[in-house]
């Protein structure tokens, strides 16, 4: 059927609210009684804790509880690995308060409730901890070393885990290609940062055995099921609400952080509800970060610039436990190959422990290391055979009937890496297109002349969207004609009260803004994932698709029972249901729904005039049929796909490089990005918009810096630099659309796009801009310091 | 403060301050520390504002004092005392239509997670005010002491637009 | 982030502030603006037991034009100086500087006065004073004192003023209608501490040489430094290229080597200070009226 509101550029439902400020975060809500909480973090980064002195702490007046690791029984233990794999040999998760032991500067250390965050943080300040400071293991290289200091006593060489993946036979073309280079590519820790910190809020109903949890979090219903089991109670009996929260980017899929262990724990203890909210400095050390790996590759190519082998050994830097399992490197390894015929892969990782804060995904998720080392390849190509660097793209990328393309490797989903449609030339054009790359070099031979380097950088990507286990929505219409829709993802802005009413609208004939989405609350939709891997539109709404399908169909049923009429010939349009043809005689939706619950009774104006007009009367026979199935307009749909499918994009920026510092700015930035169908354009942009802002930021302006004793010297946002408006540069964007068929939507996962290929996209821009000092940039994020050290290496 | 003229100021740790809030003069005893973004938050109800850093960088604190964008993580409540305060909840007008900053930002899709939306909406009514027709750079310019993670600031910058130009029509009616 | 506990007090008058200072010694903290003081407190970086809060003080809120300078009391506004139409008239390059502080919302509460006592090594309006030969007025309930801007930055976020004293005022001094002067530097963001930045007024003589150049850099030291060295190659020239050249070389040499932190080396700086150099002299040089 023709879609009205599927693809089209509605305006944010959810707005409003939030425009007003009228928007609930965790933070925002009091209930009665309410106290605070504040942790107490390790400020050594390896050390035995050999004494917590808590009494004065304690008896400060204002102070409710203070707990340390003794007080936890039953609960401390270590918080459940999220996934598992068979080459995580040596998973280690943490406690939710350190025992004997901490492992990085933010460990969670002891646990003060207080009548308010003031008075917490004073006794904080009473808390006297003896630490016995052990060797700290302060970097990858630390951690690989022969006699490095030990992450984790009883892990060997700080191992958490080792893959190798072969494809093809990667050997023995090593052995005959005509060329084979090999480099060391690195990139460095960043973090997502979202404006909102973490935060939790629990209550523990006595009456009802009922806890209920607020949780800053990117997948309330995993939490449901943790907190159930470490607290001993029913799955039903535990509520957890993800209300609005103010940007994840992968920091909040995170799970368990200890203090949505702790602040349940206190609540249930104390009888009373317990909030704590992370500040912004809490958020440096103890908030999940990403971004740290070193690439050992080799590379072999023919003289036409085709790719034929690549080797491609690394370390990934999983800071001082595994949570998340290895999600990040397997992403980085099957993410390499990207665009191009790459027949013949070795991957190896290793992922190392070292005393910093854990890494668990952050936007991109290992796809941006990936890149870069694919992408600085295929610049590398193109220089040593002279040839245009869009054209060796063009000679390596998968052709639009070489679909489906198994890649050869088993995705983070267990399932096969294989795409399912792309046109990666069509993108290519486009960006070219976009930034007038034909022109470009003539633009920068004059810009030269007037002693300006500029520089046009490209990067193309191939994304692992949407993948399982599955999502599941529900869609019910009640007697007003309002429609209801719930899902377990959640949401941090990408808009899903909108998106999914679009959906949903498009099947029930109703204005998006009928239709009241609910997202994250685990008592309004029990079985779910959460929102990640860019794959809550894709699945969750594809699940709303079936669910609204459902509905439809039922509608039409319930409506052709009453007008004596074929299904077939009822349609659905602006909130009424009417045999085609007949629009005057029409039925509300609200009117079908009372219809559908075959009570004697029923409420309100709807039921009123339902009586007064002259339908047919109930079939004999049960009154809900088998046929019939359950009572009112309503149904829950489950969507699970095969595996992941793959979007793409080609992003390119134009920079001019100041040789004489090494600032850089950004003249034009153009993304092109194929996600498939798209259901709402807008959205999908603005999605895009942001992954470019944090790409940009994770190129040039973020970088987080440990010292040798493990210490974050820049934690705070004076010294870690997120980009300003004044920093990001207009960013045009431009579709292509290969519709997936693994899903009935068609679409394909777009929240991480952004930010994936900027940081190779920079480099290359930068060698571009700088050709004639021979630079090449194998490390990110850069800043000008740097940049403008390895300008001079290039010259001298 | 309640102290009189003829008395010498003395130290304390608690202070009766009057703040007026979106028109609304609202008294209460407060600690000398408490930060004014909490006593918006907490002891008012306000909500809307938000808090992002407690270092005065991100901005989503930003609230109007007499009519002056000012973070308001880097004030004490009772340095508000006697002054009036703009907060988000007052940009809306009592029939309750968006203010004309509000509305654009909803036709640009210039937020998403709405979380930096507050502050970057009290920024920009000061700044419209004092620059009613600014360029792009201007934009971007004025537009840095407010952090946005979500929207890489493009729509900001043409709901800011969009805002500009709208108010700008507005007034020219008026007159 | 919440600050610790302190006691609170804000007097009307000068004088009874200066009582107040005296009463606890150097444990007590005057709070003006309260955008670099704020985020200490937050952060518990520091933790004064006492807290004079002056923004009441009505009597030190003036912008005065004196015999040769600018007089600014405690408790003007940087924006009140960048609107204000008798700095913009008077004195261009001090709107200039305060433009670079922070951004807007910063300097609708922070203050002129403010940033000199706090010596941030990063910041403009320390540098700008000792560019400009300023002076400072000290003000304690034992009297007052004029302390030059030379004298008065001792280091990082180190000055001369004793416990109980209070900055009440700074003169920036006038610079001559032809002079040339130029406000620039280097930073990572719009709005962001410069990772260095300097000061220049260049007067010229009749014959269109360099009569007399006052520099005064920030970020490259813990202090502001006069860049005497560059002013001394500057002496008598034209600012031809070689000029230029021998002065950016020295001030290279100015930069402090314990000046490393995360966003730059001594030596990044030193690069950064010889390119901002020439670019400060050309930008003054322009400017200049002959």
């Amino acid at each position: 059927m023709a879609t009205r509101w599927f693809g089209a550029p509605v305006q944010r439902i959810e707005d409003p609210r939030l425009l007003r400020g009228r928007g609930t975060y965790v933070d925002d809500i009091d209930l009665p009684e309410m106290l605070h909480a504040a942790v107490l973090r390790s400020t050594h980064a390896r050390a035995r804790i050999l004494s917590i002195d808590t009494s004065a702490a304690r008896a400060l007046p204002g102070v409710h509880l203070v707990l340390t690791a003794s007080n936890l029984g039953q609960v401390l233990e270590p918080s459940p690995l999220l996934v598992p794999h068979h080459a995580l040999t040596q998973p280690r998760t943490q406690l939710p308060l350190a025992l004997d032991e901490v492992h990085y500067v933010g460990e969670a250390v002891a646990f003060v409730v207080a009548d308010n965050r003031y008075i917490a943080e004073d006794a904080l300040d009473l808390i006297d901890v003896e630490y016995d400071p052990l060797p700290v293991v302060h970097s990858l290289e630390t951690a690989a070393a022969e006699d490095a200091p030990l992450v984790h006593a009883d892990v060997p060489g700080n191992v958490a885990a080792h893959l190798v993946q072969v494809v093809g036979d990667p050997d023995a073309v090593f052995a005959s290609a005509a060329h084979v280079l090999h480099e060391t590519l690195l990139m460095d820790r960043g973090a997502a940062m979202p404006m909102e910190c973490r935060g939790v809020l629990a209550r523990w109903d006595a009456h009802e055995g009922l806890l209920t949890c607020w949780i800053s979090t990117q997948g309330p219903i995993p939490i449901r099921n943790g907190l159930a089991a470490i607290f001993h109670l029913p799955e039903h009996k535990v509520r957890v609400i993800a209300p609005d929260v103010g940007g994840g980017f992968g920091t909040k899929i995170m799970m368990f952080y200890p203090e949505e262990i702790l602040v349940p724990f206190a609540a249930i203890h104390l009888g009373r509800p317990v909030k704590w909210i992370e500040d912004r400095r809490e958020h440096f050390i103890s908030a999940n970060q990403e971004r740290s790996q070193l690439h050992e590759v080799e590379y072999a190519f023919d003289d036409q610039g085709i790719l034929m082998a690549v080797r491609d050994k690394f370390l990934h830097d999983t800071g001082a436990y595994t949570p998340y399992g290895i999600i990040v490197p397997i992403i980085t390894a099957c993410t390499l190959p990207g665009p191009y015929r790459l027949k013949n892969y070795y991957s190896e990782f290793k992922v190392l422990y070292t005393n910093k804060v854990p890494v668990s995904p952050y936007r991109g998720a290992g796809r941006p290391h990936a890149v870069f080392v694919m992408e600085r390849i295929m610049d590398r190509i193109a220089k040593e055979l002279n040839i245009d660097r869009a054209e060796v793209r063009s000679r390596n990328f998968i052709s639009p009937d070489e679909f489906p393309w198994d890649v050869g490797l088993v995705y983070q989903d267990g399932g096969p890496t294989k795409y399912d449609s792309g046109n990666y030339q069509a993108g290519l054009d486009k960006l070219k297109a976009l930034l007038d790359y034909d022109n470009f070099p003539a633009m920068q031979a004059d810009a030269r002349k007037q002693g300006r380097y500029l520089g046009l950088g490209i990067g193309c990507y191939v994304e692992g969207t949407g993948i399982g286990p599955y999502e599941g929505a529900q869609v019910r219409v009640e007697s007003d004609g309002r429609v209801f829709a719930s899902t377990g993802v959640t949401t941090q802005g990408q808009a899903h009260f909108t998106t999914f009413a679009q959906i949903v609208a498009d099947q029930l004939g109703v204005d998006p803004k009928d239709v009241l989405v609910t997202t994250g609350d685990t008592h309004a939709f029990y079985w779910g994932v959460g929102t990640y891997a860019s794959r809550a539109a894709t699945i969750a709404g594809s699940a709303m698709y079936l669910a609204a399908v459902k509905v439809r169909e039922k509608a039409k049923q319930v409506a052709a029972d009453l007008f004596e009429a074929s299904p077939d010939d009822i349609e659905l349009a602006d909130g009424k249901v009417f045999v085609k043809d007949a629009p005057h005689r029409a039925l509300t939706l609200g009117q079908v729904a009372i219809s559908a619950n075959p009570l004697r009774y029923a409420y309100g104006e709807n039921a009123r005039k339902l009586m007064s007009m002259n339908l047919a009367g109930p079939r004999p026979g049960p009154a809900l049929s088998q046929e019939r199935g359950a009572p009112g307009l309503e149904a829950s749909e489950f969507y699970s796909p095969p595996h992941g499918s793959f979007a793409s994009g080609v992003h390119g920026a134009i920079i001019e490089v100041d040789p004489k510092t090494g600032m850089v700015t950004f003249h034009k930035y153009a993304a092109v990005h194929d996600c498939g169908r798209v259901i709402n354009p807008i959205v999908v942009e603005g999605q895009v918009h942001g992954g470019v802002a944090q790409g940009i930021g994770g190129a040039f302006f973020e970088r987080l810096v440990y010292d040798e004793e493990g210490q974050l010297i820049n934690a705070s946002f004076m010294d870690y630099l997120l980009p300003t408006a004044a920093e990001i540069p207009p960013i045009e964007v431009d579709h292509v659309e290969t519709p997936s068929p693994l899903n009935p939507l068609g679409v394909k996962g777009a929240g991480e796009a952004g930010v994936i290929p900027v940081p190779a996209l920079f480099a290359s821009a930068i060698d571009n801009a700088l050709s004639q000092f021979g630079l090449r940039v194998r490390e990110m994020p850069l800043h000008p310091r740097r940049l403008y050290e390895l300008l001079q290496e290039s010259k001298g | 403060m309640q102290e009189q003229e003829e008395e010498t100021p003395v130290f304390t740790e608690e202070c009766t301050i009057s703040v007026t809030v979106n028109g609304h003069r609202y008294e209460q005893r407060v600690p000398v520390r408490l930060l004014l973004s909490d006593f918006l938050r907490h002891e008012i109800h306000h909500t809307g504002t938000h808090i992002g850093c407690e270092h005065g960088v991100c901005g989503c604190c930003t609230v109007l004092l007499n009519g002056e964008a000012v973070r308001s993580c880097l004030m004490f409540a009772v340095q508000a005392d006697g002054m009036v305060v703009t907060t988000i909840e007052g940009m809306a007008g009592t029939n309750s239509h968006l203010h004309p900053i509000q509305q654009a930002f909803q036709e640009k899709h210039g937020l998403q997670c709405g979380f930096c939306t507050p502050g970057i909406i009290m920024s920009v009514h000061a700044m419209l005010h004092e620059n009613p027709n600014p360029s792009d750079d201007e934009i971007r310019h004025e537009l840095s002491g407010n952090i946005c993670r979500c929207t890489g600031y493009q729509n900001i910058v043409e709901a800011v637009r969009l805002a500009a130009e709208r108010l700008r029509e507005h007034h020219t009616e008026v007159q | 982030m919440k600050p610790p506990r302190f006691q609170y007090c804000a007097p009307r008058i000068l004088d009874e502030a200066l009582t107040l200072l005296d009463q606890n010694g150097d444990d007590t903290k005057v709070l003006a603006g309260g955008q670099s003081f704020v985020p200490l407190l937050n952060m518990r970086l520091a933790a004064p037991a006492y807290i004079v809060d002056i923004n009441h003080i009505s009597e030190l809120n003036y912008i005065e034009h004196e015999d040769g300078y600018l007089a600014i009391g405690a408790t003007v506004r940087q924006r009140q100086v960048e609107r204000s139409a008798l700095v913009q008239e008077k004195h261009p390059l001090l709107v200039e500087a305060v433009k670079h502080i922070g951004h807007m919302q910063i300097r609708n509460r922070g203050t002129i006065v403010g940033s000199i006592a706090h010596a941030d090594p990063g910041a403009e309006l320390p540098a700008l004073l000792t560019c400009l030969n300023g002076e400072v007025l000290v003000q304690s309930s034992r009297g007052e004192r004029v302390i030059k801007a030379e004298e008065f930055f001792t280091g990082y976020l180190s000055t001369a003023l004793e416990p109980g004293e209070m900055l009440t005022e700074v003169r920036f001094p006038l610079i001559a209608s032809q002079a040339g002067w130029a406000f620039i530097e280097f930073s990572r963001r719009s709005g962001d501490y410069a990772l260095v930045g300097a000061a220049a007024v260049l007067t010229p003589t009749a014959d269109n040489r360099c009569m007399s150049a006052y520099i005064a850099y920030l970020g490259i030291a813990g202090a502001p430094m006069r860049g005497r060295a560059v002013e001394d190659a500057l002496a008598g020239t034209m600012l031809d290229e070689s000029t230029l050249d021998a002065a950016a070389e020295a001030a290279r040499t100015l930069v402090s080597d314990d000046m490393s932190d995360v966003h730059a080396t001594a030596e990044y700086r030193r690069v950064l200070t010889a390119e901002l150099t020439k670019r400060l002299l050309k930008a003054a040089w322009e400017r200049r009226r002959h």
